[in-house]
């Protein structure tokens, strides 16, 4: 990205600086120079100021808080060293809460990945109305959690419900969802993969359509069935589309939290709590800074860990670009 | 820090999907077709049922909503839900916020991000492309992980329950930023040196050339911004506590609080005031939305 970086603003560095010294006119481009580098400064001030307030500030004080036991009322934030974080590693609660996230990221990334490439390969082929099929479902992806979580209320009513009717053409009653604690988290699952799998095909659509096609005329003239294609050729040479698919959905499931406030609020009883409620519910409604600080810290280098993996694996795999 | 590479190799390819599907023979016989239509109209159909479910029944009558098994379509207009929902809560005051909060904000964000953009693109500074790294690492930290602490910042400055304390805070701008300079470099560096030449300011030539010329990309960036906004819904939760300042999205947490849902007609509808401007503007601008959110994907 560096190399593409036009010459003209590379300026400041010039390595020539001395000879330009001696040059007549070098002080006035010395003052150019000069009242460029303060422009730069001005221009890019509003954006420093405002992301070291609201979010590399924050990310410290957030680590100091964690090691604090405070109600967000007191006066003092007596220091605790690491005992929030020792509680919340002995507590079976807590570890309920971090399997619920691993078991409600990985369901909705597994199945969005799984149904949004079989989405994808169908949008692929020239067929009738694929435009319009691709418009409806990314359409999921722009509408609000919130509005989504109520839609989706009504859809799962036990009662009257339009899932009801869907199971009854299978035979099958409609459990009771999201008062069930045995499927509530199964039901928000289902949402999220229902705003999630429409944007994962769009993805691999254009991920797809970036393909070189010689790879293609070679398994042809070497006869390979289509399976063998899909499974030697096209799924390797999406692996770096498939990768980023993984690292933003388990990013984005990580922080769901809309449609779970609107449709269960972490319950019935905690079987809806996500790590991101759980912050939340700690900081927000027990008014514990220090769990809250302490959880945030934990998604915080869970999620770093993520993404630099995704870094490294796509530097690995620039040959399949 | 290194997100932005991933980025660009993924998306390098046009995102929108205007190309054809070029590796896709026409299926000859005619059974795999009529299957892969099967398969087309059941994916649109799944796509997009709880959407016309929402829209449908929030026209029906509560005769028409509490029966099973469910009708499809209403058998007439029952507009009256509306009626019940617009004075169920607030919503009046809470389309003003909404539409403060997601024009000023969307401004302001837009604002920021060009000029730092362009700082970045044509302005000299010893080690830039180091602090432009640095403002990336911005994108890894998530809105969760931060929810307190800035509560805490904002309540400090006296901001809870403002309009300030709502917008101010999206106004810092990564991933805006990334894209317009990502744009700003693919322009020909000869018009802005020409332009400055003439004795135009940076000002004048950001204004008058570079803005002009990245106006797709301004737009794409804009629209997604506004979306975005609009839907926001974890932060305008903490950071108001008064019925006149919430947000839309809000509104409807607080309208199951309140009565708990057992009017669907009335629930539809208010949900309707949140969808309904959204998915205008997703019919017009579809194009958009889909190149900025495919390639905004890391913010999710």
């Amino acid at each position: 990205m560096t190399a593409t970086t036009p010459s003209l603003a590379e300026g400041g560095e010039s390595p020539a600086r001395g000879a330009a010294a001696d040059r007549p006119g070098a002080t006035s481009r010395r003052t150019l120079r000069r009242r460029g580098n303060a422009l730069f400064l001005a221009f890019i001030a509003p954006n420093v100021v405002l992301l070291a307030v609201f979010a590399y500030w924050p990310v410290i004080y957030n680590g100091y808080l964690s090691l604090t036991s405070w109600n967000l009322l007191s006066e003092t934030k007596p220091f605790v060293w690491f005992a929030n974080y020792a509680d919340m590693f002995t507590d079976p609660e807590f570890g309920m809460v971090v399997l619920r996230t691993v078991i409600f990221s990985g369901g909705i990334v597994i199945i969005s990945i799984v149904l949004g490439l079989a989405v994808a390969l169908l949008l692929d082929q020239k067929l009738r109305g694929r435009n319009l099929v691709r418009t409806f479902s990314f359409a999921p992806h722009i509408v609000s959690g919130a509005a989504i979580g109520t839609i989706w209320l009504y859809i799962f009513d036990p009662s009257y419900g339009l899932l009801r009717q869907l199971l009854q053409v299978f035979g099958l009653g409609s459990p009771a969802w999201m008062t069930d604690s045995a499927w509530a988290l199964p039901g928000l699952i289902i949402v999220y993969v229902w705003k999630t799998a429409g944007f994962v095909a769009v993805i691999y659509l254009a991920g797809l359509q970036g393909l070189p096609n010689d790879l293609y005329e070679a398994a042809r003239i070497d006869r390979a069935g289509p399976l063998t294609t899909f499974f030697r050729i096209t799924l390797p040479l999406l692996s770096p589309v498939t990768f980023f698919v993984v690292v933003t959905s388990i990013i984005g499931s990580f922080q769901a939290f809309d449609v779970i406030a609107v449709m269960t609020g972490g319950g019935p009883g905690t079987a809806t709590t996500t790590l991101s409620w759980y912050i939340y519910e700690q900081a927000f409604q027990a008014f514990d800074a220090g769990h809250a600080g302490a959880a945030a810290m934990i998604m915080f280098v869970l999620l770093v860990l993520i993404t630099s993996a995704q870094a490294r694996f796509t530097r690995n795999r620039v040959h399949y670009q | 820090m290194t997100a932005p590479a991933t980025l660009t190799q993924v998306t390098a390819s046009p995102i929108t999907g205007r190309g054809e599907g070029h590796r896709s023979q026409r299926p000859k016989s005619i059974v795999p077709r009529i299957l892969l239509y099967l398969g087309l109209i059941v994916v649109g159909l799944a796509a997009i049922i709880p959407i016309y479910w929402l829209l449908s029944s929030s026209v029906k009558t509560s005769g028409e909503i509490f029966v099973f098994p469910p009708r499809w379509f209403p058998t007439s207009f029952h507009f009256e839900n509306f009626v019940e929902a617009w004075h169920s809560a607030p919503f009046g005051r809470m389309y003003i916020n909404s539409i403060v909060v997601t024009i000023f904000g969307t401004l302001g964000e837009i604002c920021v991000a060009v000029l730092s953009s362009y700082a970045f693109v044509f302005l000299p500074f010893p080690r830039k492309n180091l602090i432009f790294g640095i403002f990336l690492g911005a994108m890894m930290v998530p809105g969760t992980v931060v929810l307190l602490p800035n509560y805490m910042t904002v309540a400090q400055l006296g901001w809870v329950n403002t309009y300030a304390g709502l917008i101010v805070p999206g106004w810092g701008s990564v991933f805006a930023m990334f894209l317009l300079r990502q744009h700003m470099m693919t322009l020909p560096t000869e018009i802005t040196e020409a332009s400055r030449v003439d004795g135009a300011g940076h000002l004048r030539t950001l204004w008058s050339i570079v803005l002009p010329l990245s106006r797709p990309m301004v737009v794409t960036v804009m629209i997604v911004s506004l979306v975005s906004k609009w839907n926001d819904f974890i932060w305008p939760l903490i950071v108001t506590n008064t019925d006149n300042m919430r947000v839309l999205p809000v509104g409807l947490l607080m309208l199951k609080s309140d009565e708990g849902y057992t009017d669907w007609g009335a629930v539809m509808a208010a949900t309707c005031f949140v969808v309904i401007p959204v998915l205008i503007v997703f019919f017009f601008a579809q194009r958009q939305i889909v190149a900025g959110l495919t390639q905004g994907a890391t913010k999710g």
